[in-house]
């Protein structure tokens, strides 16, 4: 068994790096994840980096540049299994903001000397190119999910990961409903669980970033929180953060532009 | 001090309240009671009767739960049922099954350890009363006993208050579980508050609870406090903004199971699940199997679930209930409807809470009033 150990890939695409840094913060999981599997090329945790081909591929980050896309199609077929971490790479992540936007004008704003830029129009999730095996939410990652993820894999069972919204973890955890008791702006009905309820757990609204909970209504939410007083900025806001470019955020987000 | 006996009545004030709870603690009983924290009454272990919040006004209304407390109120109860039902403490919203070891012969069950834990729940309402009978049909009745609920269950202290007003979402009335509590308890409490005085009517509804006026000075209750009590509780119902009539309601909800109604309502809805969070009588889980890195050792976990989910309804080939729609008709009908033939009588008790602590506002009086409409010949 131990000389069979499966090996583990972690890339990186257009992103913060803060989801692979969830696999180096279990720390005290850490071992045993170096005991389970082979980590044959992870660059932000070791300068030592094997070829492929690997059992599992981590993959952060969206796709951004011509480069990445061609990169991703090697990982892909460099790869038994691809599971995507965090928004970036599930949804395209912050960045696909510019997908609403001018990009050319973003780049003059931003750089001195704009025309050494090569960028694509649209950040793109990892599956609008390759065939992803599993999408893991959050921005970033929870860290329990990530070796949930992994031990599903290595023993071969589905992944008890969720789809439904926010709001069962939050009511499981005893959280009073702030949208309720103040008429907090929430994205918690529409926003896929995987956190624990973690921001409405220390007193403040989910700003959605797992993204799009199963059947996400966010029409009936966009309604009710104008009702609480919310402008159509704020709602825009909500949907057009880190998941900008995941139905039915996006939609709702262009919606309430201007 | 005399004894009391079942179903007889006294007159008690704040030291006699004191006393209940501190005999409780002595007893090891865990006492839960509402308390207010960051706006809201919620359910916490008190350590006195001191602990219990004073002047509590809460307003309640769809999407919608504000309270406060008023300086120089002296009342401990005038106020509605509380965010979350006793369901939290009698059915864990996880739950360890079982633990699983391998090891040459295959693999080891293990029994998890779960601390052993006696609550007294004091000031419980009649709705939530109601409703622990009715997941006590559900988790208890039949063959197969559901083990966690029952070891937490039967040591079960109830020290009820009947309520003396009524939030705008309480339809306790026309679902004929409160405001009075009837059954359930081991004493029942009515909360007196004169010029002179500060008292407590007090039912006694089993030898335990007889037990548990073990050195409270009380005397016995004159007919005019009894008749004072009855008049407050009687004005409670009638306070009652919202009702559902329950008369021929299974039948009625088979009739309007194709209504375009639903699909109305499913544009309202978000499918967050809050409702059924919320309800003290939603007992539906969840059951999946984790490992660790290993693979040596596997945990069988059960968690709250809602037939709101996509997964709720997931059979080989996909989820039956695709639509909103449709998860919303299977919650109304099964509570509503079809609870009648599984188990008995209507799974609602009318504490109101899925109106309240619906984030869209969603009320099931509003909608049963429409569906009673369209079904009209």
């Amino acid at each position: 068994m131990t000389n069979k150990k499966p090996k583990l890939a972690v890339w990186k695409f257009a992103s913060c790096d803060g989801c692979q840094l969830s696999l180096l913060d279990c720390e005290d999981e850490l071992l045993a994840v170096a005991d389970a599997v082979d980590i044959a090329y992870f660059p932000e945790g070791s300068s030592r980096m094997r070829e492929g081909p690997y059992d599992l591929s981590l993959v952060e980050g969206s796709i951004t540049t011509e480069h990445d896309r061609k990169r991703i199609l090697e990982v892909r077929a460099n790869s038994r299994v691809l599971i995507t971490i965090g928004a970036c790479a599930t949804a395209g992540g912050i960045q696909a903001l510019r997908n609403y936007a001018d990009v050319k004008e973003f780049a003059r704003a931003v750089y001195a000397s704009p025309e050494f830029i090569e960028t694509l129009d649209k950040s793109s999730p990892i599956k609008d190119v390759v065939r992803v095996d599993f999408e893991l939410r959050g921005c970033p990652i929870n860290k329990s999910q990530l070796l949930e993820v992994i031990s599903a894999f290595l023993n071969h069972r589905k992944a008890a990961i969720f789809s439904h919204s926010v709001c069962i973890e939050c009511k499981m955890r005893g959280n009073p409903c702030i949208m309720v008791t103040r008429g907090e702006f929430c994205a918690g009905g529409v926003t896929n669980a995987g956190c624990n309820a973690l921001c409405p757990t220390y007193d403040r609204a989910c700003f959605g970033c797992y993204g799009p909970n199963e059947t996400a209504n966010t029409t009936a939410l966009a309604h009710r929180l104008t009702e609480l007083g919310a402008s159509p900025i704020d709602i825009q806001r909500l949907f057009h953060t880190f998941n900008a470019a995941a139905e039915p955020f996006a939609s709702a987000g262009i919606k309430y532009a201007r | 001090m005399t004894e009391v006996s079942i179903s007889g009545k006294v007159i008690l004030g704040l030291e006699g309240l004191g006393k209940i709870v501190s005999n409780l603690r002595r007893e090891g009983y865990s006492v839960i009671a509402p308390v207010f924290e960051a706006g809201v009454m919620k359910l916490a272990e008190i350590e006195s009767a001191d602990d219990l919040p004073r002047g509590v006004r809460d307003q309640q209304e769809k999407g919608t739960y504000r309270a406060e407390q008023i300086e120089g109120e002296r009342d401990l109860f005038k106020n509605n049922v509380s965010c979350f039902s006793y369901k939290s403490f009698l059915h864990d919203p996880h739950l360890c099954v079982f633990k699983a070891k391998k090891d040459e012969n295959g693999f080891t069950i293990e029994k998890p350890e779960r601390e052993e834990k006696r609550f007294a729940f004091f000031g419980i309402r009649s709705c939530d009363l109601t409703a622990m009978s009715k997941l006590d049909d559900v988790l208890l009745q039949g063959d197969y006993v559901d083990s966690a609920y029952d070891d937490r269950r039967k040591p079960v202290m109830n020290i009820a208050v009947n309520c003396t007003t009524s939030a705008d979402t309480c339809f306790c009335a026309s679902m004929n579980s409160g405001p009075r509590a009837r059954a359930n308890f081991d004493l029942a409490l009515t909360e007196i508050i004169d010029d002179e005085r500060h008292v407590f009517l007090c039912e006694v509804g089993s030898d335990e609870g007889a037990k548990l006026l073990c050195g409270v000075p009380f005397e016995d209750a004159p007919d005019e406090d009894d008749r004072a009590a009855d008049v407050l509780i009687v004005a409670a119902a009638k306070m009652q903004m919202r009702s559902i009539d329950t008369s021929g309601i299974a039948e009625l909800l088979q009739r309007v199971q194709t209504s375009h109604r639903f699909e109305e309502i499913a544009e309202r809805c978000l499918a967050c699940a809050n409702c059924t969070m919320v309800c003290p009588t939603c007992f539906c889980t969840n059951i999946f199997d984790v490992t660790d890195l290993t693979g040596d050792n596997a945990e069988r976990v059960r968690h709250w679930d809602s037939c709101f989910t996509l997964s709720y309804s997931q059979l080989h080939g996909g989820s039956v209930r695709q639509s909103v729609s449709a998860r919303y008709r299977q919650f109304i009908t099964h509570k509503l409807g079809t609870w009648h033939d599984q188990f008995g009588g209507i799974g609602c008790v009318g504490c109101g809470r899925c109106i309240a602590w619906c984030p869209t506002g969603i009320d099931i009086t509003e909608e049963m009033a429409v569906f009673r409409q369209l079904a009209a010949p």
